[in-house]
């Protein structure tokens, strides 16, 4: 005979909730004091530690000599001259060399970087402008810097073609025009191609439309996308390159993050006006993974895929993914919405508890 | 010629004082070179360049429920020490805590404490990496709540250990009046059949000390561990086997086989203690359910141990309190491993007993060999003797069909 649900059991299960119903309310009052130290090393004894998915400790972006917070919006425009045609001269100094990262606190990676940083300095340009760039390579491996653009087949940056592969302590010139328009990526192509990228040799290399060339409503979009127009300056623009860090190279990342750092923004929230326009310029560098993620809490927004349209390519969404060098634009606002943190983080469950997870922080009314 | 008149007085001396110093000599050379090396360091020439090995071993992990929580124990088995810098469950990150710190000497150990709501009866990984990115994992195939020492957990493995020891080798003792019946040449055929069980189990007890020498960190040298546990327990039961002959007054057979049934009950005693602890060991770690079969099987299996310990003295008609002895001795240490596997487990300890029951039972063996020649008076290699041994190899084969787990 099948039994029913006893009044026993009955009586038990109310009597938990009742208990449930009383802890929770301890748990409310708790989460509106976040229980967040600045080392970050206490543990909560009660076992329901709302911050519990997280690394434990900082990590020292001065020993690093880059910060996470720098990198969104540090914008490398290069050494500005005339050319004798009247085409903007745009010139880079790009030096590969050898260095020890902490990638998560207390994790140390033995990566590849451009100008030691990783990712590399933001190259922006102009659509039309002529850019130069010396490279020299410090590093202990023959490294390339190949950009996504348009360029010749000696200026392409990969083995046995043009300049090939550059050796330790040799240095080469790459130099085309910038086109076209959109939110590139450039990264080393020396061969073996995988560990060249995951070691960290990459970086974002955006270029600006130039107005002129346009007109009506694509002509004042391409104003406020470019970094020479005051109606540009009224958006707050952000470099995000999404990558992934093998520790122990076994082909399979231990740390995923945005610009390097796990949880960095976790750690501190990016501060963003609720009335301001923001922008991401996206970039997928992740290496082993197939594809990556970004994901909006609360909010959609515009995607613009390679940033190469005035007219984003998909109109209202809060996830968009990405392949390896697949790139985009981010546009959206939390005008009207409340102050707080908003979550924002891969949607790969896996790359986000990895830390690529971050917040931002809406101020104002 | 004058070489050995050079030495024979010294050699006549004695070990007098002045020996003594010449053997202290080169002990005194090493201490300074190693004084020396200390403290100039010539090998940091060698080390250059090269990366630090890290090794880590995650003995034990404890679940515990309310709040749920795991605990780690490890230990550094390796040449340098290690730092741990992060803790993942399941591939995320997680609030952790290190004890006494995170960076964990040579053959030093660690406790990590995680705050993970943890699944019943799911698979967890818990991986730790070092801050030079190496990651040391360990799997949690079943979670299940730890036992905590309590009288609870203490009754189970207790009684866990009656059902598979005492209970068992009690049963096996009762053979003894039918042993005392039979004639002698089926008696050596019984004592064949015994040498036959402990060889089995002589292997048994050996194949679990190299499967657990794997999980030993490199520095305890798990194969190193076994040799000194089988060699010195046969050195040691030479010893005492000789020395409670000497002491016995009559020099006849029967005291000589009633050292020899205990010294197989103390052979077979060791052998349970690491059965228990194997099995006390899974049991807390969620890696078999004790069902009802499985426990049944280790009866039928150990059954056949009380039998061989009562074999070699079924004609002397030995003191009924001395089979209680024996089978406490052979039994009883089932309960103390289960206990110690369910609470501590070692990989360190299990390798160490089941060496020293794997060497107490072949030098059992060795005995029991002796003692089958002498009772067989020709020849021990009679067909009848040859089909116990056999016989005693595939009961335990056979039986052992039945802990299949």
């Amino acid at each position: 005979m099948k039994e029913g649900f006893s009044r026993r059991d009955f009586l038990k299960a109310s009597a938990a909730g009742a208990a449930a119903a009383v802890g929770g309310g301890a748990l409310v009052g708790m989460s509106s004091k976040p229980n967040r130290t600045s080392s970050g090393t206490v543990l909560a004894h009660d076992g329901h530690d709302e911050d519990a998915m997280r690394t434990v400790g900082q990590v020292d972006h001065e020993a690093n000599n880059f910060d996470p917070m720098e990198i969104l919006t540090d914008f490398d425009y290069g050494e500005v001259s005339q050319l004798d045609n009247g085409q903007t001269l745009r010139e880079y100094e790009i030096v590969a060399v050898d260095k020890e990262i902490e990638i998560a606190p207390g994790v140390y990676f033995p990566a590849w970087t451009y100008n030691g940083r990783v990712p590399g300095p933001t190259i922006r340009a102009v659509e039309g402008d002529r850019v130069r760039i010396r490279f020299a390579n410090a590093g202990s491996h023959p490294h390339t810097i190949h950009f996504h653009g348009i360029h010749s087949a000696s200026m392409d940056g990969v083995p046995g073609i043009g300049a090939g592969m550059i050796n330790s302590g040799e240095q080469t010139v790459y130099e085309f025009d910038a086109y076209p328009f959109g939110s590139h990526l450039y990264h080393c192509h020396a061969i073996p191609l995988k560990r060249h990228i995951h070691k960290g040799l990459y970086g974002a290399f955006i270029i600006d439309p130039d107005p002129e060339k346009y007109d009506g409503v694509a002509k004042e979009t391409a104003k406020t996308r470019n970094h020479q127009y005051p109606e540009n300056a009224a958006v707050n623009e952000m470099v995000m390159v999404m990558n992934g860090f093998d520790t122990n190279f076994d082909n399979d990342n231990e740390v995923y993050a945005v610009n390097s750092i796990a949880f960095a923004y976790m750690q501190e929230p990016i501060q963003i006006a609720h009335d301001q326009l923001q922008r991401i310029y996206l970039v997928n560098l992740t290496e082993f993974d197939p594809i990556n993620s970004f994901h909006l809490h609360a909010n959609f927004f515009d995607y613009y895929d390679h940033g190469t349209t005035l007219e984003p390519t998909l109109k209202t969404v809060d996830t968009i993914m990405q392949c390896q060098a697949q790139r985009g634009i981010l546009e959206f606002s939390f005008e009207g919405f409340e102050p707080g943190r908003y979550m924002f983080h891969a949607h790969q469950s896996e790359f986000a508890e990895l830390g690529w997870m971050a917040f931002f922080e809406v101020t104002g009314e | 010629m004058q070489e050995s008149q050079l030495r024979t007085p010294r050699i006549a001396g004695g070990t007098n004082l002045h020996t003594w110093a010449l053997g202290v000599i080169p002990l005194v050379l090493l201490a300074v070179l190693v004084a020396a090396f200390v403290v100039f360091d010539p090998t940091a020439m060698l080390r250059a360049g090269f990366p630090p090995v890290e090794e880590l071993t995650l003995q034990r992990v404890t679940l515990n429920a309310d709040p749920r929580t795991m605990t780690v124990n490890l230990v550094n088995g390796g040449p340098e020490p290690v730092t741990i810098a992060q803790v993942l469950v399941d591939d995320a990150y997680w609030v952790h805590d290190v004890q006494p710190a995170r960076t964990i000497p040579r053959l030093g150990r660690a406790t990590v404490e995680i705050p993970y709501p943890w699944v019943e009866g799911e698979l967890h990984e818990i991986k730790l990496i070092t801050n030079t990115g190496v990651t040391f994992s360990e799997a949690v195939e079943v979670a299940v709540e730890t036992p905590q020492p309590g009288i609870r957990f203490l009754g189970i493995f207790t009684l866990l250990g009656i059902y598979v020891g005492v209970v068992p080798i009690a049963l096996g003792l009762l053979w003894y009046p039918f042993l005392r019946r039979i004639s002698r040449r089926w008696m050596n055929f019984f004592l064949s059949l015994t040498a036959g069980l402990l060889i089995f189990l002589g292997v048994d007890a050996l194949e679990e000390a190299l499967t657990s020498a794997g999980q030993v960190p490199g520095a305890f040298q798990g194969i190193g561990l076994i040799v000194v546990g089988v060699l010195v327990s046969i050195v040691g039961l030479i010893a005492i086997g000789q020395r409670l002959r000497a002491s016995g007054r009559s020099k006849s057979g029967a005291q000589g086989r009633l050292v020899l049934a205990y010294m197989i009950a103390a052979g077979i005693g060791l052998h349970n203690l690491g059965e228990g602890l194997a099995i006390g060991a899974a049991y807390a770690l969620g890696e078999i359910a004790m069902g009802a079969f499985l426990v049944i099987g280790f009866t039928i299996h150990n059954t056949t141990e009380g039998l061989g310990i009562v074999a070699p003295v079924a004609k002397d008609k030995p003191a009924l309190r001395n089979l209680a002895i024996m089978g406490a001795i052979a039994g009883i240490p089932t309960i103390f491993g289960a206990w110690i596997g369910g609470f501590t487990y070692s990989p360190v300890l299990a390798v160490l007993f089941l060496a020293i029951g794997a060497g107490a039972i072949f030098q059992v063996v060795y005995e029991l060999v002796k003692l089958i020649q002498q009772e067989s008076e020709k020849d021990a290699g009679t067909l009848l003797n040859l089909a116990g041994l056999t016989a005693g190899l595939l009961i335990m084969y056979l039986t052992g069909l039945f802990v299949a787990a």
